[in-house]
C-alpha cells in the first residue's frame, strides 16, 4: 500500500539508496553520487505523482517518465524494483555479463523504462515528442524528463527548451537535478549556468525553485504542474551529489568511486542509523 | 522528386491521420498544402536538427508515423547521434527524408553537399537506406514507406529530374531493379546515377558490348542475392555513385563480391575524397569528377583492355 506520510518517503529513499550502493558496490559501477542526489525525486514521482501501473507498463494513458541523465539509473532501478516494474532477480542483472541491465539505461517498456538515454541531451526533445502527441491527440498524460545540471551544457537542451514553450507543452514538466557537479568539476567553474532560473523563464518556461530532497517541497512542486497554464514547467531542484552518505556528499570523485570494503560499510551503517 | 514524393505523402494524409511531418525549417513552398490541410500535424521545429531528431522519437514512441525533412548534411551529419540513438538503436517509426543527394546543391557549396551520408547510413543498424531514380520510383517510395514499421533514410534529389521509368515502376524494398540485360559487363547504380549508367550501356552497345545495369535503390538492406548471382555471372562488374567512392554503394557491392570469392574485374565509379576546390552546378561538378557516361564508359573500355584509368586511383 502507498501510504502518504513523509516518514514513509524518507525510510523507503533510505532503501533505495541502501540498494543503489549494493548495487554500485557489487559491481564496481559509476555514478554513485548522481544516483544519490535523484533519490527523493524519484521516489516522489514514482509513489505518488506518476500515475502508471506496473501490472499494466504499456497503459497508453500513463505519464511518460524520461531519465535524460541516463548515468543516474542505478536510482531508477532500484526505483522501479520497489514499484514492481522489474524484480529483484533483474537488479542482479545489472552490469554484469549476460545481464538484464545496464550503466545506461535501454528502452524496455515492460520494464518501466521509456527511453533509451546515456547521451546527454536527448530527453528533453523526445519528451517533447511525447507531450506534442499528448497534446493533440488530447491525452492527459504528462510527460517528466529528469535532466542533470551538466546536461545543460548541451545545446538540444535548449533547442528543445524553446520549441517547448512555443507551443505551449504544459504538459510538459522538466526535473533539474542541480547538484552543482558535473563530469570534471564544479558547473560554475565549467560553462555558467547562472541566473539557472531567469534563464528558464527567458525561455519561457515557468519555474520553481526547490530543495531536491525536501519531500513537502518536492510534492508541492509536482502538485502545482503546470505553474502557468500554457506553459512548461521546470522544477530547479536544488540538490547535493551523494546525498546520504556523509563523506561522499558533494564530492566530485563519487561521480566515479565505487567505495571500498570500509567505505562500503561505513555508508551502508550511516544509512541503516 | 522532392515534390513528387511529399505530394504522395500529402494525399496519403488525408486517410492516414498517424503522420507526423517535420522540418527543420526547410523546404519553402514543399509543405503549403500539408500544413494548411493538418495543421495540427506540421511542426516546422526551427533551424535544429538534433532537436527535430528527438521530437520525431518521442512521436513515433507516441505511436506517430513520423516524416522528418531537411537537406541531407544538416538533417543526417548535425544529427547524427540523434538517429542513432534515438531512431536507428530504437528502432523507431521515422522517416527521413534528405534533400540533394551527390552534388546536388551545387553552387551551395560544399556546405549543403551530401557525399558521405550512404557510409553513415550503412553503419546504423535497423536503417533502411532507399535512393530513388526518378520522380516516379519517389513516388512509390513514399507509398511503401507508410507501411515500413522502421527507420528509413530516404535520399532525394531536389526537382525537375526528369522520368527514366517509362511506366509505373514494379519496385520492391530490398530488391534490386534489372533495367538492361547485356552478357558482357554488369554495372550496379543508384540514384542520379542510374541515368548515367543506361547511357553507358548505350555506349557500351556500340562498341558491340551487352550491359546489364542494375538500379540498387535500396543500399541497405542490400540485394546480396542479385549481386552474388551476377559475380557467378560476369567477370566484369562496376559501380557507379554520387557519393565519396568510400562506404557507399561500391563498398558495399565489394564486400558481397569478395565474400562471394568474385576473382574478375570490379571498379568503383565515385567521388573522390580528395575534392578539388571548384565552383560549379553538379552537373558541372559531376564532369569534373568524372561522372558522366562519356568518362566512365571510356574507363570501363580500358579497364577491360587492362589500361590504366583516367579517374581510377581514388585515393
Amino acid at each position: 500500500m502507498l501510504s502518504n506520510s513523509e516518514d514513509y518517503y524518507a525510510l523507503l529513499s533510505r532503501n533505495v539508496r541502501k540498494n543503489i550502493l549494493e548495487l554500485i558496490y557489487r559491481t564496481k559501477s559509476p555514478h554513485l553520487g548522481s544516483s544519490f542526489s535523484i533519490v527523493e525525486i524519484l521516489v516522489a514521482l514514482y509513489f505518488k505523482v506518476l500515475n502508471i501501473k506496473p501490472e499494466d507498463p504499456f497503459y497508453s494513458d500513463r505519464d511518460r517518465f524520461i531519465l535524460s541523465k541516463g548515468h543516474g539509473c542505478p536510482a531508477l532501478y532500484s526505483i522501479l524494483e520497489e514499484r514492481g516494474f522489474i524484480s529483484e532477480k533483474d537488479l542482479l542483472g545489472f552490469a554484469i555479463n549476460n545481464g538484464v541491465l545496464e550503466q545506461h539505461p535501454n528502452i524496455d517498456i515492460k520494464k518501466g523504462i521509456e527511453v533509451t538515454t546515456g547521451s546527454l541531451g536527448h530527453g528533453l526533445s523526445i519528451g517533447v515528442g511525447m507531450a506534442l502527441a499528448a497534446m493533440k491527440g488530447h491525452k492527459g498524460y504528462k510527460v517528466y524528463v529528469l535532466l542533470s545540471d551538466g546536461e545543460l551544457n548541451e545545446g538540444s537542451v535548449w533547442e528543445a527548451a524553446m520549441f517547448a514553450a512555443k507551443h505551449k507543452l504544459d504538459n510538459l514538466v522538466a526535473v533539474i537535478d542541480y547538484n552543482k557537479i558535473q563530469a570534471l568539476g564544479y558547473t560554475e567553474d565549467i560553462v555558467q549556468l547562472e541566473p539557472l532560473t531567469q534563464k528558464w523563464t527567458s525561455f519561457g518556461w515557468s519555474v520553481m525553485e526547490i530543495d531536491g530532497h525536501n519531500f513537502e517541497q518536492i510534492f508541492k512542486a509536482f502538485g502545482n504542474v503546470p505553474f502557468e497554464a500554457h506553459k512548461p514547467s521546470a522544477i530547479i531542484a536544488h540538490t547535493v551529489k551523494g546525498k546520504g552518505v556523509s563523506f561522499m556528499e558533494d564530492k566530485l570523485i563519487w561521480h566515479y568511486r565505487c567505495p571500498d570494503d570500509d567505505e562500503y560499510s561505513s555508508a551502508i551503517e550511516e544509512l541503516s542509523s | 522528386m522532392r515534390d513528387s514524393f511529399f505530394k504522395v505523402i500529402d494525399d496519403l494524409s488525408r486517410e492516414k491521420d498517424d503522420i507526423y511531418m517535420l522540418t527543420a525549417d526547410l523546404g519553402f513552398g514543399l509543405f503549403d498544402n500539408f500544413r494548411n490541410k493538418y495543421p495540427e500535424r506540421f511542426y516546422d521545429i526551427g533551424v535544429a536538427e538534433a532537436n527535430m531528431i528527438g521530437i520525431a522519437a518521442g512521436l513515433a514512441l507516441s505511436g506517430k508515423n513520423v516524416y522528418c525533412y531537411s537537406i541531407i548534411p544538416f538533417l543526417i551529419m548535425r544529427a547524427y547521434e540523434q538517429i542513432r540513438i534515438d531512431i536507428a538503436y530504437q528502432n523507431l517509426n521515422v522517416k527521413l527524408i534528405g534533400a540533394g543527394g551527390g552534388f546536388t546543391y551545387g553552387l551551395e557549396g560544399f556546405t549543403h553537399f551530401a557525399l558521405e551520408d550512404l557510409a553513415l547510413m550503412r553503419a546504423l543498424p535497423n536503417m533502411t537506406i532507399i535512393v530513388p531514380c526518378d520522380p516516379s520510383e519517389a513516388q512509390e517510395f513514399a507509398r511503401l514507406s507508410y507501411d515500413y514499421n522502421s527507420p528509413i533514410y530516404i535520399r532525394l534529389g531536389r526537382n525537375n529530374e526528369a522520368n527514366i521509368h517509362q511506366q509505373k515502376p514494379n519496385i520492391e524494398i530490398g530488391k534490386g531493379l534489372i533495367l538492361t540485360r547485356g552478357n558482357d559487363v554488369a554495372i550496379f547504380s543508384i540514384g542520379s546515377m542510374i541515368s548515367v549508367a543506361l547511357d553507358v550501356h548505350d555506349i557500351l552497345a556500340k562498341h558491340g558490348m551487352g550491359v546489364s545495369v542494375v538500379n540498387i535503390h535500396t543500399l541497405k538492406p542490400l540485394d546480396e542475392a542479385l549481386i552474388k548471382r551476377y559475380s557467378d555471372e560476369y567477370n566484369a562488374i562496376f559501380t557507379i555513385e554520387e557519393h565519396y567512392i568510400s562506404g557507399g554503394l561500391g563498398s558495399a557491392v565489394a564486400e558481397v563480391l569478395v565474400e562471394n570469392s568474385y576473382s574478375g574485374i570490379f571498379k568503383r565509379f565515385g567521388i573522390p575524397l580528395n575534392l578539388k576546390k571548384t565552383i560549379g552546378n553538379a552537373e558541372f561538378r559531376r564532369n569534373f569528377y568524372g561522372l558522366n557516361a562519356k568518362n566512365i564508359s571510356e574507363d570501363i573500355l580500358k579497364v577491360l583492355e587492362n589500361k590504366n584509368t583516367k579517374y581510377g586511383n581514388f585515393a
